[in-house]
């Protein structure tokens, strides 16, 4: 190996460029094509790595274990997709993570569309300490915020349990709703509210006929990411939650060490397609009310 | 210079504010909005905080109750007992955020200038795996690195296995439950978090700049070295602060794809909250963590130049 | 949710009648200063625009054109100055009180609302009648009739600015303040708008103030130009004053192009002055000049020199004579020499082919010849060649 080392980068630079100059741009050479597609390559991998999770949750949802545990591939079973509430506390844990996500969705979107409005519509005292207010919940480990929040509800004598749960999701999901509304704020053209200003349109005109509308798509995708982080949430959650108030991941965390119910498969298999159910379909008005006109 | 005062006021009442260049309305207004949003966080998020620290220095027990003994012992005693949880924390998030940006950039970079019209398919694939339960998601995982799976089979013909074991990532032969399980979920978890800033910094990014680039420089890499890297910089910060920031205190990993000697200092806590119920350890160890998180934040933020945060 | 009725420090409106169509007179601004920080973009300005004139505002790129008509609109709050429409002060009107209407430079269109709601905006504000019957006459003078249906960002640039046109013109405000409203269209459409807007200013005798950087645009349809430098009025007065008459440099520059030539003034005859041009003796009207003595700059236009070969006509005409030919370029209807002068300087002159087309090459040795009377004088004490390079640009 070591001795023919020295012999192989003569080779490769005369395989690499031979004589006469390559008539074809697209060459069958496979180095030179890696090199050309080295970008797409990585991007292709990395895409491997992010959905081959959901690839297994959607394969491991039509599995038909043999233990208590969803690991290996025994048969294929609808069994769990008719039997979506058969496991004890499934379905009513996430009733409750639907019950607080969306309730978490609401508050935390509307003071923290407030708040980006204040902010990038607005002089004031104070900016410095309110972007640190807001950057701040988003620098602090989730561990610090629950357990932070755990000993303020125990110390004032605040009972954990669904309002508990509330308060905190509210709390971590406000500074990304607006950080979200902010930079669609930030995007819009300041001359678009002057020029309703300039024909006749009061400032409370020029907000609802204007401003709103614009913004309106950065608050929903605010809504959305506020609702997928609440949805998500275990580590905060399990801190301020009682053991009548298992949310769905809590749920999901629990079946871990006691077994894995092939409908927890299910429902995450579900999430997903509703997720890009839901994207298509917003891409296909869009797609179909730009072709009408 | 009085009668131009005069002038200036003119008609109107004192103090009016000038009408509006689309950032002074009512005085008030801004305050109003600011209020209930600012409030919630002061208690929900400074108060909490306040009273963790006033908990770390606190003694006593959950039966007897506790004291604020101003024992400063307690840090001391934490941090020395879990010293080893902290530096493994700290490793693995760097190590899952250099990952992340290694994997996400080229990400992002094909998705924002090879993609076509394909863009925003691309982006919901890179969004869709949200929408599935994170630690449904990391159960995978489980099933993936286990030890007869075709992934390990595939590791092990490529020699991964060898080159994982020799950079002490894998203690045995065993994939999963191992450090370098843990890391793998920890990078995957949050590389969503990573892409999606690279992405929004690299897409504003004027074609037009890196044609011009080629044009100058004529190598590509180069070009990229002086003109795409430095003006993705906001997005390699951000990125990269969404996923240090949560990995150091993430334990969902290092619980379901790590064993004992894995364990993260979030476990920890959580542990010695929930299960110990030794309050003022259990928060002398978080506000350790959140005061290294913060100075840490702080410096790269400084050194990296970005002023505003939000 | 009313943002403002919340706040408590909110003055009533000074004058709750300053409202729509009931303003109108001259429009006036009285000493206005704009400063940002402590740059001034506008910088101690009076204008009087008569009601129902056609007003043009013209200077180069950044001289605060856009901030004065801003001050107007209400978007811009003077540092120092007052602003009324006849006898009402608009100073702290806020801008959706005045009967004043703006064509954004950049648009400003809503990306939101179609053709029709963006024209139809203004009229709904103000809940009047006959909403329909008025943007389609609008929107049928501005032949955007066939797009009303669109989307902004579905129109080509020069159909957003006759969106932004009839938006504006659709409210027949008492002021109409125009950025720059046609510099995205085609020569052609840009013609057939300029008679249209210049019909519908005389129509209804709006007051149009006009922002542009053609110069040709503004002397064909401005009653008055203003030529603004760096914040402040160059000069100001009728097309042809303008020209005929410039009191700077900047303006005898900007506005088409001059000869500047160094003078000194020996004595004056009646109503003429008589100066030295670098040895020679030349006649101008006093009247002409804004110096009586000393130093001046004597101004030519290109198109009022005679290049002359033979032997001087006879008649009131200034002579110099040792010029030599050093560049010719035949135009078609002209043809502009260049003239290298005995002190080195060189004139331009643009020569009419009224006659047969002959064309006289370089090196040709010239006389030329003026009428005193269409000399101007400027003092000496500023750069001969300000507002130059703006001529290429504004041209462009
Ligand atoms: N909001 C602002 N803050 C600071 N400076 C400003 C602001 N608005 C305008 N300026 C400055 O004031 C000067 C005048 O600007 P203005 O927009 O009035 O120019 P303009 O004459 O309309 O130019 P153009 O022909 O290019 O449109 C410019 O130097 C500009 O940079
Ligand atoms: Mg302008």
């Amino acid at each position: 190996m070591a001795l023919t080392a020295p012999a192989d980068p003569a080779d490769l630079v005369s395989t690499a460029q031979p004589g006469p100059p390559p008539v074809h741009r697209r060459s069958r050479n496979p180095i030179t094509w890696v090199r050309e597609h080295i970008v797409g390559i990585f991007a292709f991998l990395a895409f491997v790595y992010l959905l081959l999770p959901n690839a297994v949750v959607v394969l491991f949802s039509f599995n038909n274990p043999t233990g208590r545990f969803n690991y290996q591939w025994a048969s294929f079973s609808t069994h769990a997709w008719t039997n979506v509430c058969e496991p004890a506390g499934l379905c009513s844990s996430l009733v409750l993570s639907l019950q607080v996500g969306v309730l978490a969705t609401v508050g935390a979107t509307v003071l923290g569309t407030m708040m980006a409005f204040a902010m990038s519509r607005h002089r004031f005292r104070g900016r410095a300490p309110t972007n640190l207010l807001i950057f701040l919940p988003m620098a602090t480990p989730e561990v610090v915020m629950g357990s932070s929040l755990l000993t303020l509800f125990v110390n004032i004598g605040i009972p954990l349990g669904f309002w508990t749960i509330l308060i905190a999701h509210i709390m971590f999901c406000l500074s990304f709703v607006v950080v979200t509304v902010k930079a669609r704020m930030a995007s819009l053209d300041p001359r678009l509210e002057q020029a309703a200003a300039d024909l006749y349109a009061n400032e409370t005109q020029a907000f609802w006929r204007i401003t709103f509308p614009l913004v309106a798509p950065g608050i929903a995708a605010a809504a959305l990411l506020a609702f997928s982080l609440s949805f998500d949430d275990f580590i905060i959650t399990n801190f301020n939650a009682s053991p009548s108030s298992i949310t769905f991941p809590m749920y999901v965390w629990g079946s871990a060490t006691r077994g894995t119910p092939v409908q927890i498969n299910v429902v995450g298999t579900l999430m997903f397609l509703i997720a890009i159910l839901a994207v298509g379909i917003s891409q296909f008005v869009s797609w179909r009310r730009s072709r009408r006109a | 210079m009085t009668a131009f005062a005069g002038l200036e006021r003119g008609s109107q009442g004192p103090a009016q504010p000038p009408p509006d260049s689309g950032k002074t309305r009512g005085r008030w207004t801004p305050y109003f909005l600011l209020l209930p949003g600012m409030a919630w966080l002061a208690v929900f998020f400074i108060v909490p905080v306040v009273f963790l620290v006033s908990m770390s220095l606190q003694t006593g027990n959950i039966v007897d109750g506790y004291e604020l003994t101003w024992n400063f012992g307690t840090y001391g005693d934490a941090i020395t007992q879990y010293w080893d949880q902290f530096v493994r924390s700290f490793i693995y998030a760097l190590i899952a955020t250099v990952a992340a940006l290694l994997i996400a950039y080229p990400l992002a970079y094909a998705i924002a200038f090879k993609a076509g019209r394909f863009k925003n398919l691309l982006l919901v694939m890179v969004i869709a795996p949200f929408f599935t339960s994170f630690l449904i998601r990391t159960l995978a995982w489980q099933v993936i690195l286990q030890s007869d799976g075709i992934v390990v089979g595939i590791m092990e013909k490529l020699h991964i296995i060898s080159l994982l074991q020799w950079l002490q990532l894998l203690p045995t032969d065993q994939v999963i439950f191992s450090p370098f399980a843990v890391i793998t979920g920890l990078t995957y978890n949050f590389l969503p978090f990573m892409t999606l800033p690279l992405y929004a910094s690299l897409e504003r990014l004027d074609p037009r700049l890196l044609e011009a680039g080629g044009d100058l420089y004529a190598r590509p890499f180069t070009s990229f070295r002086k003109i795409t890297l430095p003006l993705s910089m906001p997005g390699v910060v951000a990125g990269t602060l969404l996923t240090f920031i949560p990995a150091a205190g993430d334990y969902i990993n290092s619980h379901l794809l790590g064993n004992t000697s894995t364990t993260m200092i979030g476990q920890v806590i959580d542990g010695q909250f929930l299960r110990v119920l030794d309050y003022p350890t259990a928060s002398a160890l978080s506000v350790t963590l959140m005061a290294t998180i913060v100075i840490l934040v702080a410096v790269y933020v400084w050194r990296a130049g970005t002023e505003e945060l939000v | 949710m009313s943002l403002d009725s919340l706040d408590p420090t909110q003055p009533a409106p000074v004058q709750e009648s300053t409202n729509g169509d009931e303003v109108s007179g001259d429009l006036v601004l009285t000493r206005v200063t704009k400063e940002f920080g402590t740059f001034k973009a506008v910088d101690d300005i009076d204008l009087t625009i008569p009601q129902g004139s056609f007003f043009a505002l013209l200077g180069p790129s950044g001289c605060g054109k856009t901030t004065t008509l801003r001050m107007v609109a209400g978007l811009e709050h003077p540092t120092v100055g007052r602003i009324s429409i006849g006898s009402t002060d608009i100073t702290g009107t806020k801008p959706y009180k005045r009967p004043v209407n703006t064509v954004f430079q950049s648009y400003a269109l809503f990306p939101h609302m179609d053709v029709y709601e963006n024209v139809a905006f203004g009229l709904r504000r103000r809940r009047k009648k006959d909403v329909k019957k008025q943007v389609d006459e609008v929107l049928e003078l501005t032949e955007l009739t066939a797009l009303s249906r669109r989307k902004p960002a579905q129109l080509s640039g020069g159909q957003q600015q006759r969106v932004a046109l009839a938006r504006a013109i659709v409210n027949r405000p008492g002021v109409l303040l125009l950025d720059e409203p046609l510099g995205a269209l085609d020569l052609k459409l840009r013609r057939q708008m300029q008679v249209e807007l210049k019909r519908i200013q005389t129509e209804v005798g709006l007051t149009f103030v006009h922002v542009t950087h053609d110069q040709e645009e503004a002397m064909t349809m401005a009653d008055t130009i203003a030529v603004m430098n760096a914040g402040r009025i160059e000069q100001m007065g009728a097309p042809v004053e303008l020209y005929e008459a410039p009191r700077t440099t900047f303006v005898a520059n900007f506005l088409g192009q001059s000869n500047m030539v160094d003078c000194t003034i020996t004595s004056t005859a009646g109503d003429r002055l008589i100066a030295d041009m670098h040895g020679t003796s030349v006649a101008m009207l006093t009247a002409r000049s804004t110096v009586t003595s000393g130093k001046l700059l004597l101004g030519i236009r290109p198109e009022k020199l005679h290049v002359i070969t033979d032997e001087v006509p006879a008649g009131d005409l200034d002579v110099v004579k040792g010029g030599v030919i050093t560049d010719s370029s035949f135009i078609g209807v002209s043809t502009q020499y260049l003239v290298r002068m005995p002190w080195g300087q060189e004139l331009m002159v643009f020569h009419q082919n009224r006659d047969t087309a002959r064309v006289l090459a370089p090196g040709t040795p010239v006389t030329l010849a003026w009428s005193p009377e269409h000399a101007f004088g400027l003092s000496a004490e500023q750069d001969a060649h300000a507002g130059v390079e703006t001529v290429d640009e504004a041209a462009s």
